[in-house]
């Protein structure tokens, strides 16, 4: 834990004005940047003697319809010297294209590939921008929030075509989403309700 | 005259009983050298991640049993974990050593299935046949425990749904006095054979720093020489207690994979004999009634247990804002929940790490060179499970 603080100051020295902002929780440094500024805290991340995080554990985003802003890009890296874990992220809005890191980190391929595919936030400088998990031919971007669960198309096989066909989702009964959550927050206290039988 | 240089282009599955499951290979291949692989994945894409953020967080563990579905309650230890993280659970020291424990029988199901497949790979079937007798009694245990041979939901945010049943205990020590004899059966046929060495000794062999570049975990990572293992390095439930050693190999190629997997079964057996001395007695999972539901009796004469019931599997829990990533070291490498709650009952994002992902990417860094035979090998020393890769 000390020796997390000591990075969270270090790396504060060292790339002042391109932290944001940074805290430590769940034994984890949380940093917050600017998308110019990937590249450069990348690298100093990577190749620095005194952080050393030298594999990339998973490139991700996650969706708020409602921010200006909307998609955060998360970056987790680990450094096996150190024993240590950052999670870097920033903003970026829809339209926004952002650098690719393969070149720093070959892994980040298809990790890109995938934020590419479910999110469709572009990448720059990315040797291979395919979709990589959703059908060949797939449509819209699944993991956003306006994505609606059951998708737009299915796929059955056709006796009278006799091949497969791709049709428009047809319910009998449209998903419902329950909202059992209720503004009843019931007891505060915890009975200790396995001593009675015993 | 100069002679133009001519490839063929070689579509390997999606359905190929070496491919592990449902795997497209585009191939470019001169003579019989593959020069370049680009795997095609996705076809068992089921959306997982999507499913999750429309479920609560009861609802949202059994998806995990059927990403890894070799090795299921591994994966629902990281969510459990994560989960148990936000909210600041105390899990019972019975219920950590019980988790323990099927976590390792989950990486002798994983590691059984992949020596034995990479073996058959290769062309020896007999270790498949002798190692499926003995996941048999292995998911035996996962029956008699969770009701379920695969998909168990045994795990829970809190500690795991039941106690083990009577007589559950005395069988699985005696399966770790068996079962060790039987890692030295498969050894005898494949560990010294002239033709399981001669497909797999110097078949794509991974340097340290490749490892590290193509973020390799587990044995992948291992078998290239890097002392590296999450339950000793960053140790999460009860593993801080028990005494085990890392195997690690030394060319990094597809054999020395296979001592890694062969040792890593013989140290899960030595982590469950000692789980089974130390198992203390005790409650298996966290007593707030807020989080696990009351014992079925309860029902009967207690107002608040029937609350509690009705609020859980109906509203279920809510979880306060927060984001995390909780990595476990799964069989296949590091598998890892990044969970972001938004305080209402329901994940507001799930990223799921699967170890499989990252392995299979470098399949075009692995094979470049090697013969179309050696496809295979590299494949099944991979570990590659597509429940995991497509999600």
């Amino acid at each position: 834990m000390t020796q997390l603080i000591d990075l969270e100051k270090k790396i504060n020295s060292e790339l002042a004005t391109k932290i944001k902002s940074s805290y430590i929780k769940h034994n984890h440094l949380y940093l917050n940047i600017e998308v110019e500024d990937l590249t450069e805290v990348l690298v100093f991340l990577k190749n620095n003697s005194s952080t050393k995080f030298r594999q990339l554990i998973d490139v991700t985003a996650v969706d708020y319809p409602e921010e200006k802003n909307r998609f955060n890009l998360i970056y987790l890296l680990l450094s096996h010297e150190f024993n240590n874990r950052v999670i870097l992220n920033y903003y970026i809005n829809e339209n926004e294209i952002i650098p690719s890191i393969t070149e720093i980190f070959p892994s980040a391929n298809w990790m890109e590939r995938e934020v590419f595919d479910m999110y469709g936030i572009k990448f720059k400088n990315h040797p291979d921008l395919r979709r990589i998990l959703t059908d060949y031919n797939f449509d819209g971007f699944p993991l956003r929030k306006d994505f609606p669960l059951t998708g737009h198309n299915e796929v059955r096989y056709s006796e009278d075509e006799k091949k497969v066909i791709y049709e428009p989702v047809k319910l009998e009964q449209n998903y419902r989403n329950f909202d059992y959550e209720s503004p009843w927050e019931g007891t505060k206290y915890i009975k200790n309700i396995n001593k009675k039988n015993d | 005259m100069t002679k133009e240089k001519k490839t063929l282009n070689l579509n390997f599955g999606p359905q190929h009983p070496a491919a592990h499951g449902v795997l497209r290979l585009i191939l470019e291949l001169d003579g019989e050298v593959v020069e370049k692989a680009d795997p095609h994945i996705g076809l068992l894409h089921r959306g997982t991640e999507k499913l999750i953020e429309h479920k609560t967080y009861t609802q949202a563990v059994p998806y995990f049993d059927r990403l890894d579905y070799v090795a299921p309650m591994n994966q629902e230890h990281a969510f459990a974990l994560a989960v148990e993280k936000i909210l600041n659970l105390e899990v019972p020291i019975r219920g950590q050593f019980i988790r323990v424990m099927f976590c390792e029988i989950g990486r002798i199901l994983s590691h059984i299935l992949n020596v034995t497949t990479q073996a058959m790979d290769v062309g020896a079937l007999t270790p498949t046949l002798w190692g499926f007798e003995e996941r048999e009694k292995l998911m035996g245990f996962y029956e008699r425990v969770s009701g379920s041979r695969l998909h168990a939901n045994y795990f829970r945010p809190g500690g795991v749904h039941q106690d083990l049943p009577r007589g559950l205990v005395d069988d699985i020590a005696k399966f770790c006095i068996d079962f060790p004899k039987i890692i030295n059966d498969l050894e005898t046929l494949l560990t010294d054979n002239r033709i399981f060495k001669q497909r797999n000794v110097d078949i794509g062999i991974v340097s340290k720093q490749d490892a590290l570049d193509y973020s390799f975990s587990g044995v992948m990572l291992r078998g290239s020489g890097v002392a590296w293992d999450l339950r000793k390095a960053q140790p999460y439930d009860c593993y801080e207690q028990l005494e085990f050693k890392i195997p690690i190999g030394k060319n990094g190629d597809c054999y020395d994979r296979y001592l890694c997997r062969i040792e890593e079964m013989r140290e899960s057996i030595n982590i469950i004999n000692q789980c089974l001395v130390k198992l203390p007695k005790g409650p298996v999972k966290t007593n707030d009634a807020k989080i696990t539901p009351p014992p079925k009796k309860e029902l009967k004469d207690s107002m608040e247990a029937l609350i509690h019931h009705f609020k859980l599997f109906t509203e279920g829990y809510r979880v306060d804002k927060d984001e995390i990533y909780v990595p476990v070291e799964a069989p296949k490498g590091e598998f890892g929940v990044y969970l972001i709650s938004d305080g209402s009952n329901k994940p507001y994002k799930c990223k799921i790490k699967a170890p499989g992902f990252t392995h299979l990417q470098a399949m075009d860094y692995l094979i470049k060179g090697h013969m179309l035979a050696d496809v295979p090998a590299i494949l099944g020393s991979m570990d590659i499970v597509f429940g995991e890769v497509d999600r």
